[in-house]
């Protein structure tokens, strides 16, 4: 206790100047320890892209069974016509063969890229044998050259694993052909579902929840507290209930069997349409809780300035509580659907394809996934495959940045029309 | 009785839950007259208002007992529809709060859902120029109405209000958030608008109470003390509590 310079008694003493100086120092304790987590997220940003992209690039030595200028002049496949590839086909490979490709998909049918492709694995079938990362490439050419000389009759080629031909390319047992195709299609036809089933269901059920429901009813407690363990649940149980609703119960629904129109290769439950009502599922409660935090954030002022008017409680909502709250509802359906995009067990349990070459072209089609896809490229025991789910973890990657990007594009225009 | 009725309440009771803000509150308001409610911070005059119009329902758990009544009709009768009440019963708020939209849609919306058919331009521009706010606003109609002032929001906001028509018009402390200037705009508006509205007007400001209103009310703990003309109040009081609380004594 001292006297301040009023010369009334004061209870802060005359320690001011270091009471400061400690508090101070305790405050600068806290920043720096922000600012190291903040730094370990971004170190560990940066090792996961550069561990991705230096499998991505590197060179590669290739070993060609019959080399393509022996096929066609200069080497290039796709300048022949169909019927002299289809009579390539049918002269180096087996009856048994051909008929199987047949049954895929007739090979009069398929275009000369297809099948320009087809001779490129079949009776070119140059061989990866052996691939170096972007590291090794780089810095580690005496080993390449080394390697090269001990197999004669190969090709040291620089090899982007991610590339136009990758994304156009289906699935190939061989690591030099394998692509992303049909897993970058099932992918998208599950986020085309998710958005067509989850999103309005789950911001109803969120109006509804918000809005409409009375929380002092026991039931509507219930409800909310199981939304919110739901959303908790891990993924595979999804699946499994996905396994258990969508493929067997309700097969005939999705197989397509009472639509008509069935691929009968596909004549089971496990099909897109299963896939993804068992994703939508499992981001509905995601939706819903972010949606009702996002309608529960709109001030009681504006919809008291809409009552006030006379407008009635859909009136209300519609107007201004939506509009209001519709930024967030979408950061918030975004992020669930990426979720969506990047899970893999539950469509594992639900029956994801694990060897399809042919397009989803229907809801009822068998599928898979870029998760799943790289899922079993880096299970593969060829070395070669690691870089090729690195190509299908870039393309993943970027597919859920642009649609986050659309997100906030979306999420800004609504929010300028709105704020001053 | 001399003046028509525009709205009474007969001994009303209000609960919020257990809490009760109001008791057996019984008043009159005269039609196109201004009447005062004044009073302690947390008396009830803000819950009293919001009964008038049935805002109340949209809070949980509260509950009224006795009679409100819009000119002969209660408001809480069955065959009554709280959206009806609050078209014929509008409200201004403390704080100014216009849509996030246009200055024109802040006009144009109440009278659009309404089912107005008249000219929506028109609308806009006199019910604007009731307001003083024309000339301030007539170049950017189309900008959004959260760049205005304080003070021009809440003209906005009583635009609004007047634009569907109500016959009825709350107005909870209009002026507390606002410069002398635009309260002074605010005051003149309410002594042009009592002319075709009735108005009831919750204020902390004793000289606005005196300025703009011909009756006054005087709360104290949900309960009414006094009640009657406003220079009665003023300059008369019958209750000790009520001088004290005008004079400053008090509250
Ligand atoms: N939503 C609510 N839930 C519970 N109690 C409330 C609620 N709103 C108001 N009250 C209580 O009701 C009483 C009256 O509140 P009211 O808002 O009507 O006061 P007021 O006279 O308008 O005060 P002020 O002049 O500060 O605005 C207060 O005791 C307050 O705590
Ligand atoms: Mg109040």
């Amino acid at each position: 206790m001292s006297a301040s310079y009023t010369g009334q008694k004061s209870y802060y003493g005359d320690g001011m100047a270091q009471n400061i100086a400690r508090r101070r120092r305790h405050g600068r304790v806290w920043h720096i320890l922000f600012y190291a987590a903040t730094t370990i997220s971004i170190l560990a940003l940066i090792v996961l892209l550069l561990n991705i992209f230096n499998a991505v690039f590197g060179f590669v030595l290739i070993e060609d069974e019959v080399p393509p200028t022996e096929l066609a002049p200069g080497g290039d496949l796709e300048s022949l016509s169909q019927g002299e590839l289809i009579s390539l086909l049918e002269e180096y490979l087996s009856v048994g063969l051909i008929r199987r490709f047949n049954f895929e998909e007739p090979l009069a049918e398929r275009s000369v890229t297809d099948l320009a492709a087809l001779v490129q694995v079949r009776i070119v079938n140059p061989t990866v044998i052996e691939a170096w990362s972007l590291q090794e490439s780089l810095f580690q050419s005496d080993m390449i050259r080394a390697e090269h000389a001990a197999h004669p009759g190969t090709r040291v080629q620089f090899r982007s694993w991610l590339s136009a031909r990758f994304l156009v390319s289906p699935q190939n047992p061989r690591p030099q052909l394998a692509g992303i195709r049909t897993a970058f299609f099932g992918s998208l036809w599950m986020i085309i579902i998710v958005i067509v089933v989850a999103f309005p269901i789950g911001v109803a059920a969120a109006i509804y929840l918000e809005e409409y429901a009375r929380s002092e009813i026991w039931y509507n407690r219930i409800i909310e507290v199981n939304i919110y363990n739901l959303a908790g649940i891990p993924s595979i149980i999804f699946g499994l209930l996905g396994l258990a609703v969508f493929v067997r119960a309700l097969e005939p629904f999705t197989s397509g069997t009472v639509f008509g129109g069935v691929d009968p290769t596909t004549a089971n439950g496990r099909t897109i349409i299963s896939a993804g009502l068992t994703l939508s599922l499992l981001i509905l409660p995601i939706i819903i809780i972010n949606s009702r935090e996002a309608i529960k954030a709109v001030p009681s002022s504006l919809r008291e300035s809409s009552y006030g008017l006379g407008a009635t409680k859909w009136q209300t909502i519609w107007h201004h509580v939506l509009p209001a709250s519709f930024d967030r509802i979408l950061t918030g359906t975004i992020l669930a659907i990426s979720r969506a995009i990047g899970e893999t067990a539950p469509l594992v349990v639900v029956g994801a394809s694990t060897f399809i070459t042919v397009d989803p072209k229907t809801l009822f089609s068998k599928f898979t996934t870029l998760p799943i896809q790289i899922y079993q490229w880096s299970a593969r025991p060829q070395s070669q495959f690691r870089n090729v789910a690195a190509a299908a973890i870039v393309v993943l990657l970027v597919l859920m940045l642009s649609m986050n990007a659309v997100a906030i594009i979306m999420r800004n225009r609504i929010s300028k029309q709105r704020r001053i | 009785m001399d003046t028509k009725l525009a709205m009474h309440t007969k001994n009303l009771n209000f609960f919020y839950g257990d809490f009760q803000a109001l008791f057996d509150v019984s008043l009159d308001f005269g039609a196109n007259e201004v009447t005062a409610l004044i009073g302690p911070s947390g008396c009830g005059k803000s819950t009293l208002l919001r009964c008038l119009n049935r805002m109340n329902d949209l809070i949980p758990e509260t509950r009224s007992e006795g009679e409100i009544y819009f000119r002969d009709q209660p408001i809480h009768g069955q065959e009554v529809d709280p959206v009806e009440v609050r078209r014929q019963v509008g409200m201004v708020f403390q704080k100014p709060n216009p849509f996030p939209k246009t200055i024109y849609e802040n006009i144009a919306w109440g009278a659009r859902i309404n089912g107005y058919r008249g000219d929506m331009d028109e609308l806009v521009e006199t019910s604007l120029k009731k307001c003083a706010l024309w000339d301030e606003v007539k170049e950017k109609l189309k900008q959004n109405a959260l760049g205005l002032s304080g003070g021009q929001q809440q003209r906005l906001c009583i635009a609004r209000t007047i634009a569907v028509e109500p016959d009825v018009i709350l107005m909870d402390e209009p002026t507390s958030a606002l410069d002398p200037i635009s309260t002074a705009k605010i005051e003149d508006l309410i002594t042009e608008l009592r002319k075709r509205y009735t108005i009831i007007i919750v204020t902390h400001n004793m000289q606005q109470a005196g300025r703009v209103s011909e009756k006054t009310a005087f709360f104290l703990n949900g309960v009414i003390i006094e009640a009657g003309l406003t220079s009665d109040i003023f300059f008369n009081p019958k209750e000790e509590r009520t001088e004290a609380y005008i004079s400053g004594r008090f509250g």
